[in-house]
Parts: structure tokens; C-alpha cells; sequence
């Protein structure tokens, strides 16, 4: 307090009528500028709305009060059928357990893949140093293609099935993964590493005992998130390519009414495995970054 | 003492070890086992039988090249070339190619290489260096080969059509047409479709027009004409695809930002430090763990039959299902602030929607920025998926291209907008998020 009031050097004593005023000024051009970006993004939003509005099928007001119709209809269905229901779950989980399998095989094959992209993309870890802007531009590229269009081409040759999928979610959980692994891997101590070098360790025995262990809570909490991302993807995958939930969902809409009841059961199941395993993640992850 | 307790010391440091050995083996045999279990119920090795590796070949030779079908008719004569055998690509009367020469009833194809196809009044005959001339005569309609035996394997004669592959094109004679394909590089047609009178210009001389030539519309610029053309290029369609991934990032825009402006009073109602009434924060953590556990494809099939497809349902999808997550992620940022100085704020006598202005916000708003930014480009990516179902965007014009399964160049081209819309929304946002956060 006291250097300020007297100031840097004798003399030359900030004056206190010119710094209120320079505030007041930045306050007023501070405020313009917030209310300058306000209106833009007011203009935008409400520009952008009515633009979507007009080039929909179907308008925003006409179709609110419509909202409720499709879902009322499916649930009256599924009540009148309640009966069925219980089967009907039972026969859909092999479809769901298909598409927890796809998530799980390829967030696997993604979290390992994603392993070594990292490793090999930081500073200070990498094997060759001279690659990483090599290895970092890959995960961009991988992160950046969305999983459906791989999934859609791969349809064409390699036919149905859920393996297009799991190579589709794969590629995308590697660059993904990647990205926030290596993130990680940044900040790991580098001590144990060169301790490990100073033995003679080689690169795969220095990363797998010296960083690893430092950074597998960390990994363990992304990927088990990405799982948690991929189930989604996996059933939307299904949904528009074949194989899973999502397809069989795809079926019973197609259906149309009569089928409802199945909707309903496939909505259940789908519903129930992801708030589940959203619970599980959630406490593991608690678990793995917290340390309680 | 110590004599006496290194035995059992020893031992327990051995055991501890080896079971630690024993796990460190039991954790990647188990994912191994995991991974066989799940290829044999992925059925791996009935996928290999069935993976059409044709199929791939077509697709990477249409990635980076296009075919030119040089067509006859063998009931009236008629002989069209026409770019990847589309209306659209048809050459006009009086237009053709320089490879391909028609003088009477005798049509000739230069394949490259000596590879040279013949089409005339007896049939057709294909020229292969280092083989020799397959010949075709029709007799009774029906194709009648004449070459060195013994064929070889890239001929494959049947009775109503022999077709020949070979590196420089492919040929094929049935009872109706004959024709030959002629692989060249690169996307035909890209700039200005064969209608148009800029096709087949070099750049030099395309701005020689655009800057000092003749007007070829009376009416305007050549420049202005020009880029109409492009804009309209029926085989690319330029305008629409401009159009439909402008359209997806609408949908992201909207959808990310309404979706962050509603979320954010909700997340009061959740927040423990915000919400004394238990009951109430309950209800809205059961709300946001409700939407996002009904999953955006629920809700986009649901809000597709309310509001027909389109982009705003899109939008809309995006801003539900992200409310959820929104919900809780913000709610989680208001419980995590620093107290003191709402504290500070209150002993000013504020009140409690200036405390939320001035001691809340600034405090949470680097937090909940980084996550709307993040969550505007990866909702970029979910915007073509949800354009796929619910039909608007970029992601509509792609399954359409991969429906027809023909049109392959046209899904490179839209694979390669789509990575670069990302790229450039990725990079956006993270400029955005070092501007607006660090305040540079």
C-alpha cells in the first residue's frame, strides 16, 4: 500500500484524478466492446434460429405442440403390450451386448493405439523426436473424421456386421484418446525415466515401467469416459450403418405402428445401459483421480 | 532381531512381487481373452470371406480418378462418351475427347500404351500389345470372340458378353452396347462442367477472359459468369455442398449455444452451494441425468417426428442433449468457487442476482467458456452424424453419395470437406478459448 502511495520515485507520484479516469474509461470501452459481442451473438442466435426454422420441413410453432404425439403414441402402444415387454428385453439384449462390445473392443484397440500415438507425440518421452509433429498431425486427422463416414465406407466393402463399426470408433478413440493422453504424459516426472535410462533401459522398458505408472490413473479415468462416448456412438452407428441396438431400433421405427412396443423396449434397454454405465465410470473415475 | 526377521522378510517382499508379477500378466491376458472372445462373436473370420475387396479397389481407384464410358449402341449405332457414364457428363453432339476419333461408322479409342479399341459395322476389336487383337463379331446378336487362345484371365467370356480388363481401360460387348472405360487421373469436371463455355481452359487463359477478353454473356462480367458456373457446376454441385456444410455448422452453433444459455440458470437449481432446498436440486440433477441418458439418437428420432427433417431439428437435438451434460458440468463449476468473494460482494448489501453477476460469473465464466468452445467443435462431428438422420448438412449428402455406391469421388470430396471443417472449427475454437480466456 505504502509504495504505491508514495510511488517508484520521489517526484513522480501517480496521480490518483488520472487513473480513475483511465479506469473509467477502460470500464466504458470494456463495456462497449461486451455489449458490442452481445449484440452479434444476439443477432446470430436469433438470425441463425429463424434461418434453421425456414429451411425445416416442418416450422418451430407448428410443431411444438406436436412433441408430445410421437411419444404419447409409442407409450399408449407399449402400455395396451405391457404384458410383452419382459420378453421383449430379453430377446433385444443380445443386440445390446453386441453394441457394448463393439463400444468396448474398439475404445480398447483406441486406448492402446492412442497409447503409443502419445507416448510417441511428447516432448521429452518420444522415441524419435524429429517425428512427433508427424505423430501429432495423425491424431489430429484421426480425431477429425467423424466416425460415421468411415463406418459407412468400410460398409461397402467389408459388408454388414459390427466390425466396420468397431474399426470406425477405433480410429476416432485413438486420435481422441491420443490427444489427452499425451497431455497427460507432459506433465509425468521425468526422474524415474532417466533413472531407468541410467541402468540401461531401453525405450519400451523406460515407458512401460517409468511413465506408466505415473500416468494410469489419469489414462484409465479418459478412457473409461471415452467408453462412456463410444457406447453412444455404437448404438447412433447402429442406427445409421447396421449392427447393435441401434439397428434393431432402426427396424422397429421403420415398422412403424404395431412395433411400438418393441420401440419401447429398446428405448429401456438403451436407456438403462447407459445411465448405468455412466454411474460406474463416473464412481471409477472418482476413484482414479481423487484417490478416495 | 533383525537376523531373525529377514527370512520372513524376504519372503513377504518375493510373494508381494510375484503377485504383483501375476497381475501385470493377468490384466493383458485378460483383455486378450476379452479381444478373442469378442472376434469370435464378431465373426472375424466369416468377415474375410465375405470383405469384397473388389469393392475397395473401385472406391481408391475412384478417389483419385475418374472413367470416361465411350458407348455404342448396337441396335441403332449411336456412340456417346460420356464423364463416369452420367447424363450430366455427357459430351454434346460434336464434342468428344481427343482419344476418341469417329469417322463414318468406324469409332476409334486410344486407351494409351497401343492399346487401341476399334468399333465398326462388323463389331469391335481391341488391340492389346504383347497379346495380340481380340476381335468381336456379333453373330445372331449374340457376341462371338475371336483372340490368341489360350485366353487369359483377365478376358472372361459368357454367352451374352465378354468383357476385357486390362491396365490401360476396361471393355465390354454384350447383345445391347458395347463399351469401353478409360481411366484418367484426377476429379473431371471439378471447375466447369462440358456444357460450359469455360471447359477445358487453362488457367492462363481463363484469366486472360476474366480480365481483358470478350464477354461471352453480353450481360456480364466474364469474371461474374465465371463463377456462376462454378457455383452451378451440375456434375460437383459447389453451391449445394457450400450450403449443407454451412448448414451443419449452423446446427452446431445453435444447438451448442442454446443449449449452454439454458443450462446455465438450470445448473443454479443443481448447484449444493446455490440450492439449499434438497428436494428441488434432486429434481434438476434427475432432469439433466435424464436427458443425457435418453441419448441424442432417442431424442433426434423423437424430435425428427415433431419437426420433420431439416436442420433446425437438428440444432434442436444438439441443444437438448447437451443441456444435460451442460447441466451438469456447470453445476459442478458452481460448486467448486471460491466463497469469499460473494462474500465481499455481499457486504456490500448486493443482492442475490448481483452476487450471481459479479461474484459468480467471473469466476465461472473461463470454465464454462472452455467447455461451450470444446463442445462447439466436437458438436461439429455429431452435426453430420445427426444430419444423416434427421436430413440436413453435410452429412444427408454424404450417406446419399454412399447409397448410390457410385458417385466415390463425390464421398472423397465431401470426406475432405468434413476433416477440414473440423480442422478449421478445432482451431477456431481453441483460438477462441486462449482469447477469450487468457485474455490476450
Amino acid at each position: 500500500m505504502a509504495d504505491i502511495a508514495i510511488g517508484p520515485e520521489p517526484g513522480r507520484r501517480p496521480g490518483l484524478s488520472g487513473s480513475r479516469q483511465a479506469y473509467l474509461d477502460m470500464m466504458r470501452r470494456k463495456r462497449m466492446y461486451g455489449g458490442l459481442l452481445l449484440v452479434l451473438f444476439v443477432a446470430l442466435m436469433s438470425s441463425g434460429w429463424m434461418l434453421a426454422d425456414d429451411r425445416n420441413a416442418g416450422g418451430f410453432w407448428s410443431g411444438l405442440h406436436q412433441v408430445g404425439d410421437f411419444p404419447g403414441e409409442v407409450l399408449a402402444e407399449a402400455w395396451q403390450k405391457r404384458a410383452r415387454l419382459p420378453g421383449l428385453i430379453r430377446d433385444h439384449l443380445p443386440a445390446l451386448i453386441e453394441t457394448l462390445n463393439i463400444a468396448a473392443v474398439a475404445s480398447l484397440l483406441g486406448a492402446l493405439a492412442a497409447m503409443a500415438l502419445s507416448l510417441l507425440a511428447t516432448r521429452g518421452l518420444a522415441r524419435w523426436p524429429r517425428l512427433i509433429p508427424l505423430f501429432r498431425r495423425s491424431m489430429d486427422a484421426l480425431r477429425a473424421i467423424p466416425e460415421i463416414v468411415i463406418a459407412l465406407v468400410l460398409i461397402y466393402i467389408l459388408g454388414g456386421g459390427p466390425v466396420p463399426a468397431v474399426i470406425a470408433i477405433a480410429l476416432h478413440t485413438g486420435g481422441a484418446l491420443g490427444k489427452l493422453f499425451s497431455e497427460v504424459a507432459e506433465n509425468a516426472d521425468l526422474k524415474p525415466v532417466e533413472g531407468l535410462a541410467s541402468v540401461g533401459a531401453g525405450w519400451l522398458q523406460r515407458m512401460w515401467l517409468g511413465v506408466l505408472p505415473q500416468v494410469a490413473p489419469n489414462w484409465l479415468s479418459y478412457a473409461l469416459l471415452r467408453f462412456e462416448i463410444n457406447v453412444r456412438a455404437s448404438a447412433i452407428l447402429g442406427f445409421v450403418g447396421e449392427g447393435g441396438i441401434g439397428h434393431d431400433l432402426k427396424l422397429a421405427m421403420q415398422w412403424g405402428q404395431g412395433r411400438y412396443d418393441k420401440v419401447v423396449a429398446i428405448f429401456m434397454l438403451l436407456f438403462a445401459a447407459i445411465v448405468v454405465i455412466d454411474r460406474i465410470s463416473d464412481h471409477y473415475r472418482n476413484r482414479l483421480v481423487k484417490g478416495h | 532381531m533383525t537376523v531373525a526377521l529377514s527370512p520372513s522378510l524376504v519372503d513377504t517382499v518375493t510373494r508381494s512381487f510375484a503377485r504383483k508379477r501375476r497381475r501385470a500378466l493377468a490384466i493383458p491376458a485378460l483383455i486378450l481373452a476379452y479381444l478373442v472372445y469378442a472376434a469370435v462373436s464378431f465373426d472375424l473370420a466369416g468377415l474375410m470371406q465375405r470383405a469384397r475387396l473388389d469393392n475397395a479397389a473401385i472406391l481408391l481407384s475412384d478417389f483419385w480418378s475418374h472413367k470416361t464410358h465411350v458407348t455404342r449402341d448396337n441396335r441403332t449405332g449411336a456412340v456417346t462418351v460420356a464423364i463416369e457414364g452420367e447424363n450430366k457428363g455427357t459430351y454434346p453432339a460434336g464434342m468428344r475427347p481427343d482419344w476418341v476419333s469417329v469417322t463414318g461408322a468406324t469409332t476409334s479409342i486410344d486407351l494409351g500404351t497401343g492399346h487401341v479399341v476399334t468399333y465398326d459395322d462388323a463389331g469391335a476389336r481391341f488391340v492389346v500389345p504383347g497379346y495380340g487383337t481380340i476381335d468381336i463379331r456379333p453373330v445372331d446378336g449374340k457376341p462371338v470372340m475371336t483372340a490368341p487362345e489360350p485366353f487369359p484371365d483377365w478376358i472372361s467370356v459368357s454367352e451374352n458378353k465378354v468383357s476385357v480388363t486390362t491396365g490401360a481401360g476396361r471393355f465390354s460387348y454384350s447383345r445391347a452396347k458395347v463399351e469401353t472405360f478409360r481411366y484418367e487421373a484426377g476429379w473431371e469436371l471439378w471447375f466447369f462442367t462440358l456444357d460450359s463455355p469455360f471447359y477445358g481452359k487453362g488457367i492462363a487463359e481463363l484469366a486472360g477472359l476474366a480480365v481483358a477478353g470478350e464477354r461471352i454473356d453480353p450481360a456480364r462480367p466474364n469474371l461474374a459468369l465465371m463463377a456462376t458456373e462454378f457455383w452451378t457446376n451440375k456434375m460437383w454441385r459447389h453451391g449445394d455442398v457450400a450450403w449443407a456444410i454451412f448448414e451443419t455448422i449452423l446446427m452446431a452453433f445453435l444447438g451448442t449455444m442454446t443449449a449452454a444459455l439454458v443450462a446455465l440458470p438450470l445448473s443454479f437449481l443443481a448447484a449444493r452451494n446455490f440450492m439449499p432446498l434438497g428436494p428441488l436440486r434432486f429434481a434438476a440433477r434427475r432432469v439433466f441425468d435424464f436427458i443425457r441418458g435418453v441419448d441424442g439418437l432417442i431424442w433426434t428420432i423423437i424430435l425428427s417426428r415433431a419437426f420433420g427433417p431439416g436442420p433446425m431439428t437438428g440444432a434442436i437435438a444438439i441443444a437438448l442433449t447437451d443441456t444435460g451434460t451442460f447441466g451438469k458440468t456447470f453445476s459442478e463449476a458452481l460448486e467448486n468457487i471460491d466463497e469469499k468473494q460473494i462474500e465481499g460482494i455481499r457486504s456490500t448489501g448486493a443482492g442475490s442476482l448481483q452476487r450471481a453477476r459479479f461474484g459468480v460469473i467471473p469466476q465461472v465464466t473461463p470454465v464454462l467458456l472452455s467447455q461451450v468452445l470444446y463442445y462447439l467443435e466436437s458438436n461439429t462431428r455429431s452435426a453430420t452424424v445427426i444430419g444423416a438422420i434427421v436430413g440436413g448438412g453435410i452429412g444427408l449428402l454424404l450417406t446419399q453419395a454412399i447409397i448410390t455406391q457410385k458417385d466415390w469421388e463425390e464421398v472423397a470430396y465431401y470426406m475432405v470437406l468434413i476433416v477440414l471443417m473440423v480442422m478449421v472449427m478445432d482451431s477456431l475454437s481453441g483460438w477462441l478459448r486462449r482469447r477469450l480466456i487468457k485474455g490476450a
